[in-house]
């Protein structure tokens, strides 16, 4: 390592911030970059699942709080590509590498939804598990990410109670209702232990020593697991993994996942990838006409 | 594809300063309004925005700290020490009505 970017490494391992203009190491760029730019697909695809139900949605307060959460992730798309550009990606580039497959999102937007009770449990649960990792990058060394994610954190606040509402609302209902829960944890519950990816020893994850991520993988899901599991077992309603328990010590215990499956998934091969990544090719196509015309007419 | 970079300020609420939020990108100002309104405005979190083309913001980042400053601070002078000095003399330890 030459000393410069020894001298970067030490600044940003002390608390120091780099801003976009500042000089960084090919390396931090590099994986900043990868890094947003799967944060920014995450948001872009994560619109898919849950904009399959604003037309089924079972009341008018539920089709507006929906589609207004579809609209705010779309938007923080919008602001974590601008972050991306500004590192050095176009965000056309951007998104020819999402729809060639070449760029990864989070493990969850690979799967399909089968009922509303998904959509309790995804802005519920799915969420609950996002804004642990966005609270961690609060502290991010990349100050414009940063800055940006105080942004979306305080934008995100309204999407879990929502999640929370409808889950709570179908458990307070009918037999049916209630039963449209259960099913659907038994199916995120996979997706939802794998989210967080698998535990790396925080001196061996270059994302954590260069304070990109201020949290390992393990930690983040801690977190997950003893603030929400106690939330889904006061309900009444049980989680498909015999081992998931509470030890003395407040670690949760539970069923290795198979990191392998993990890595497939987000590398296309979930059972709702293709499906969705056509969807955006299919939509980019449909809306180009847009793009050229309101350039040419700007021009 | 010619587009630019805006950068957006906006306003909390009535009295606060202007902060810088972030930025878009636009082909021009027109579009740029309705993406901010969008992205800075429509939660009825802003009061006022500016949009400001990136190339006119002038940036000034090299301060030059050749002197040491510390009459400029609070830090820079101790009070205390002469304080209890100025009392002793005086003929008190402690401060008196008078």
């Amino acid at each position: 390592m030459d000393a410069r970017t020894e001298e970067f490494l030490a600044h940003v391992q002390s608390g120091g911030l780099v801003e976009a203009g500042d000089w960084m190491p090919d390396e931090y760029r590099k994986r900043l970059t990868k890094f947003v730019e799967m944060h920014a697909n995450s948001e872009l695809m994560g619109v898919l699942p849950e904009r399959d139900w604003i037309l089924r949605a079972p009341t008018l307060q539920r089709k507006l709080a929906l589609t207004a959460k579809i609209q705010d992730e779309a938007g923080h798309a919008q602001l974590l590509y601008r972050i991306v550009e500004d590192l050095g990606k176009p965000r056309e580039a951007c998104l020819d590498d999402l729809i060639a497959g070449k760029s990864k999102f989070h493990n969850v937007f690979h799967y399909p939804t089968k009922s509303w009770g998904d959509v309790g449990v995804i802005a519920w649960l799915v969420d609950a598990a996002a804004i642990i990792s966005q609270k961690a990058l609060l502290k991010c060394s990349y100050a414009p990410y940063a800055r940006i994610m105080r942004k979306i954190c305080w934008e995100e606040s309204f999407h879990i109670l929502h999640g929370r509402d409808v889950v709570l609302t179908l458990v307070t209902g009918t037999d049916g209702q209630r039963e449209l829960v259960q099913e659907a944890l038994d199916r995120w519950w996979e997706p939802l232990m794998m989210f967080h990816g698998n535990p790396i020893p925080a001196d061996d994850d270059p994302m954590v020593q260069w304070r990109i991520k201020s949290q390992p993988n393990e930690e983040a899901r801690q977190q997950f697991l003893e603030g929400y599991v106690p939330q889904v077992w006061e309900l009444g309603l049980t989680l498909p993994d015999p081992k998931l328990a509470r030890a003395d010590d407040g670690t949760w215990t539970y069923t290795e996942p198979d990191w392998e499956k993990l890595m497939a998934v987000v590398s296309g091969n979930g059972p709702a990838s293709a499906e969705r990544i056509a969807f955006r090719r299919l939509s980019r196509a449909e809306i180009d006409w847009v793009s050229r015309t309101v350039l040419a007419e700007a021009a | 594809m010619s587009t630019v970079v805006f950068e957006v300020f906006r306003r909390e609420r009535a009295g606060a300063p202007m902060q810088h939020a972030g930025s878009i990108v636009a082909p021009d100002a027109r579009f740029a309004e309705v993406y901010a309104r969008e992205q800075y405005g429509r939660r009825g979190e802003s009061t006022a925005l500016w949009l400001v083309p990136r190339e006119a913001v002038d940036e000034i980042e090299d301060f030059v700290d050749e002197f040491d400053l510390k009459y400029r601070r609070v830090d820079g002078y101790s009070i205390k020490e002469r304080l209890k000095e100025a009392r002793e003399r005086a003929g008190a330890a402690a401060p008196r009505a008078g």
